[in-house]
């Protein structure tokens, strides 16, 4: 079981919720059942959810394991110039 | 994948030396083929026409004088371009953006376009396409904006992130919110408040080359394209999305590029020059003028923001907010959301609270631009900092160091920072000489820190070995600051051998695997990733060839200084094997000898920079002059140091042009009154001291070098930075940017008269 600290829409999208908690050992496995927990976050993770575990953040790597204990953040994903 | 990106501390042979880029002699001589500088048997002009209303609606579009027209090969509109993005939002957008399908939603928005045998009869072409417009009301101001009275541009948007849906449609598309803790308790214990609203202009990256491609669909359906850009194989995508291609079909090729800057990392028109060939069954060449350029690229958006920040009388910050308003163009984004998080980014506070509000107006899609949206916040914020530390009588370098966010603060954006460089940049600051430098009458000295996030992503290497020993290194991202060099460095590097034995080129989206675009300051950052673990690969293979001439086991052979050496006492008498003389006998021992890594480059560390400005204000006109600036950032590691101060030098010379004089100016009637260099002046040389780089060298745990990106940082802190300096320099708190001459002489005055 990880805990999750959602940003500010998404934790609208989770009725207020700033954290949840998840089982989950990876990214994508985190992402899957965040979409089947809360059915508003699916567009939101097609579009882009980058995850911030331990401070350091991925935007790509779903498999990247979710360390037991770990901070686990979800933020947008961001543009760059 | 089996690669490890973990730091690893080791000593650098090539890495960290200042070779001469392979880029260098054709880009001097004029040998280098830029966007415009490619050309096909049989090409013709494109020119797109374009819209001179801000708000309008498009009833009918006549084109059939304008395809009578002898010379004239293709005509298109917004028909010629279905609507094949199947509830893509984003890429419906895109579509949109480069041909106008029933709204014309800016001056400058494309309506139409033709292709010709020649220039001439294609601009004549254009005035003979009749469009019948209906004149809407307009806005292009981000506050106007988001008036209940403000023209809709948009009525089937409802602004998202409220905590109740909205029943009316709106033009602010998004709300996001960012912190932590309770930021009205944190001002309840502060003894001093310091509150101020700060505007920012809309400025364009200024590239020097105009957006430019040749374009060529062949009447079997694929298609070439030939292109100034950032990211071939997004532009490949979203072409060939938008065409309703294969992706395979289409082979995008990069050409050198005159800065991009975030500019170019989206497609404006290339699909427009595809569709035209298409249609014509001829290749289109399609360069945009300046003029197009700033009317209907992608400008960086105009910004409104509200800064509240509370210290104790010991100079601890209690608490800090900020309300961000972000105009995105005609179409959503997320300016406002990105300029939200990286506000506070530099500071450790118990208590913070960002609000952004992304805003539609009446002007170019917003695009990135170089750190997008982080200098406006970090303008707004640090001029803040600046005044508290004023009215607390300390010395803002000293107030900054208290307050900086360190390794296991938690970021005002939400998690804990790991190692990191603000704390080094700013004592770098205090102890520069730079610091103590006597001022002059009418000069003022001002500082600022910028954060940036930088990120990775998709990344495709190869690594190519000739039978002679030269080593060819394909990469996929694009250039645009000298990472030829520095991959050609990180393989040297890995491999042991000399930088003058490799060659590296930007491949084609045919021959390499996808590549995400430069941005997000990825480029050195990803490719020297997948570069060092291709270079690992090919050593394996080295090794596993050397064994074969050698006949003993591959586990007794490993890799020095770009040799195979035979280890173990019954091995001795065997002499090393050098990369030559390995790659001599491939074609005996298994052929060709290559390394190719395919990987996702995440974990790129922050980034964080703090800039010195020394400036002169002329009381009388309230003119400026930059005398000395200093840039001091964190690298990671610079591999190349020479490229890395070019990007704190260009960030700076940018981030003053933005400063002081660039803006986009309109008039009541919505038009664009300055889309020319005459009228939008960015800095040239003669207008900008040499600028000073230190770099610091803080490793990124997550990138074997300890490498971090370094192309945006720079251009963050400068707009404060000279804010500070200006203000220090007039004595009035300049709010407004571009600090142009009236806007200081109006400062002045009104300070005077006050």
């Amino acid at each position: 079981m990880v805990e999750v600290t959602l940003w500010g829409a998404l934790g609208q999208l989770a009725g207020g919720k700033s954290k949840v908690e998840v089982e989950a050992k990876d990214i994508r496995e985190l992402f899957r059942k965040l979409a089947e927990q809360y059915p508003g976050f699916e567009p939101w993770i097609d579009r882009g959810i980058a995850v911030a575990i331990d401070g350091v953040i991925y935007r790509d790597t779903w498999s990247k394991e979710l360390p037991p204990g770990a901070e686990i953040f979800l933020l947008p994903r961001l543009a760059g110039g | 994948m089996n690669f490890d990106p973990r730091f690893s501390g080791r000593k650098f042979a090539s890495v960290g030396t200042r070779p001469i880029r392979p880029d260098g002699v054709d880009k001097v001589t004029g040998r280098a083929r830029y966007g415009a500088d490619f050309n096909m048997a049989g090409q013709l002009v494109g020119r797109v026409l374009r819209s001179p209303h801000a708000h309008a609606i498009i009833r009918k579009i006549d084109t059939s004088k304008a395809e009578k027209l002898a010379g004239v090969k293709a005509v298109i509109t917004a028909a010629d371009l279905p609507d094949l993005t199947d509830g893509d939002a984003a890429m419906y957008d895109i579509l949109d953006n480069c041909m106008a399908r029933t709204k014309a939603l800016y001056d400058g928005h494309a309506v139409a376009a033709v292709a010709a045998i020649d220039a001439r009869t294609a601009r004549q072409a254009l005035k003979l396409i009749e469009v019948d417009y209906e004149i809407l009301p307009h806005v292009t101001d981000v506050d106007e904006a988001m008036q209940h009275h403000a023209p809709l541009i948009n009525d089937t948007i409802f602004t998202e992130g409220l905590e109740e849906k909205p029943v009316k449609p709106s033009n602010v598309t998004k709300r996001s919110q960012f912190g932590h803790g309770d930021v009205h308790q944190g001002f309840g214990h502060a003894d001093f408040i310091v509150e101020r609203s700060f505007k920012t202009e809309q400025t364009h990256q200024g590239y020097i080359e105009p957006h430019a491609c040749v374009a060529s669909v062949s009447s079997d359906g694929t298609a070439d394209l030939w292109v100034c850009t950032q990211g071939h194989f997004v532009y490949r995508q979203h072409c060939a999305q938008l065409l309703g291609m294969e992706a395979s079909k289409l082979r995008v090729t990069s050409s050198e590029i005159g800065g991009g800057f975030g500019g170019k990392t989206h497609v404006w028109a290339e699909p427009v020059a595809l569709a035209l060939s298409r249609k014509a069954g001829r290749p289109v060449k399609l360069v945009m003028t300046r003029d197009e350029v700033f009317r209907a690229s992608g400008p960086t958006s105009a910004t409104s923001i509200d800064v509240k920040i509370g210290a104790r009388k010991d100079g601890t910050i209690t608490a800090a907010e900020a309300t961000l308003r972000y105009s995105a163009g005609p179409y959503a984004g997320s300016w406002a959301e990105i300029g939200a998080m990286t506000a506070f980014a530099c500071y450790k506070l118990d208590n913070v609270k960002t609000v952004g509000y992304e805003v539609l107006v009446n002007r170019p899609k917003t695009a990135a631009y170089r750190a997008p949206s982080a200098p406006m916040a970090a303008f707004a914020v640090e001029s803040a900092v600046d005044e508290l530390a004023k009215e607390l009588s300390m010395d803002p370098v000293d107030f900054r160091i208290k307050n900086a966010a360190q390794e296991g603060t938690r970021s005002s954006y939400g998690p804990v920072y790991g190692p990191i460089g603000i704390g080094p940049t700013l004592e770098a600051v205090k102890n520069h000489a730079h610091m103590k430098a006597p001022l002059a009458k009418n000069q003022g000295r001002g500082m600022a820190c910028g954060f940036w996030f930088n990120f990775g992503g998709q990344t495709c290497v190869d690594l190519n070995i000739g039978m002679d020993g030269s080593v060819s290194l394909a990469v996929g991202t694009v250039d645009v600051g000298g990472s030829r060099a520095s991959l050609s460095l990180v393989a040297a590097e890995e491999l042991g051998i000399d930088y003058s034995q490799l060659k590296a080129i930007v491949a084609d989206t045919s021959s390499l695997g996808y590549n995400d675009m430069t941005d997000g300051s990825r480029g050195t950052f990803s490719s020297s990733m997948a570069t060092i673990s291709a270079a690992r690969n090919a050593i394996k293979i080295l090794r596993e060839r050397a064994a074969q001439m050698w006949d003993i086991s591959v586990d007794d052979v490993v890799w020095e200084q770009g040799h195979a050496v035979a280890k173990g006492e019954k091995h001795g008498n065997l002499g090393k094997l050098s990369l030559k003389e390995i790659a001599a006998e491939s074609g005996k021992t298994g052929g060709p000898i290559a390394g190719h890594s395919e990987l996702v480059a995440d974990g790129a560390g922050v980034s964080f920079a703090t800039h010195i400005c020394d400036i002169e204000v002329d009381p009388e006109t309230g003119s400026t002059r930059v005398i000395r600036y200093t840039v001091v950032q964190d690298a990671g590691k610079a591999v190349h140091p020479t490229y890395v101060e070019g990007q704190y030098q260009g960030g700076a010379a940018q981030g003053i042009g933005w400063a002081l004089n660039e803006e986009y100016i309109y008039g009541k009637d919505g038009r664009l009154q300055n889309a020319g260099f005459l009228d939008y002046r960015i800095p040239v040389c003669s207008d900008l001291p040499m600028i000073d780089t230190q770099i610091l060298e803080i490793p990124n745990p997550n990138h074997p070098y300890g490498v971090r990106g370094v192309g945006e940082t720079s251009i963050v802190p400068p707009l404060a930075a000279i804010a500070n300096a200006v203000s220090n320099a007039a004595g009035v708190r300049m709010t407004h940017i571009p600090m142009s001459p009236p806007r200081i002489l109006a400062a002045i005055e009104a300070e005077r008269g006050g």
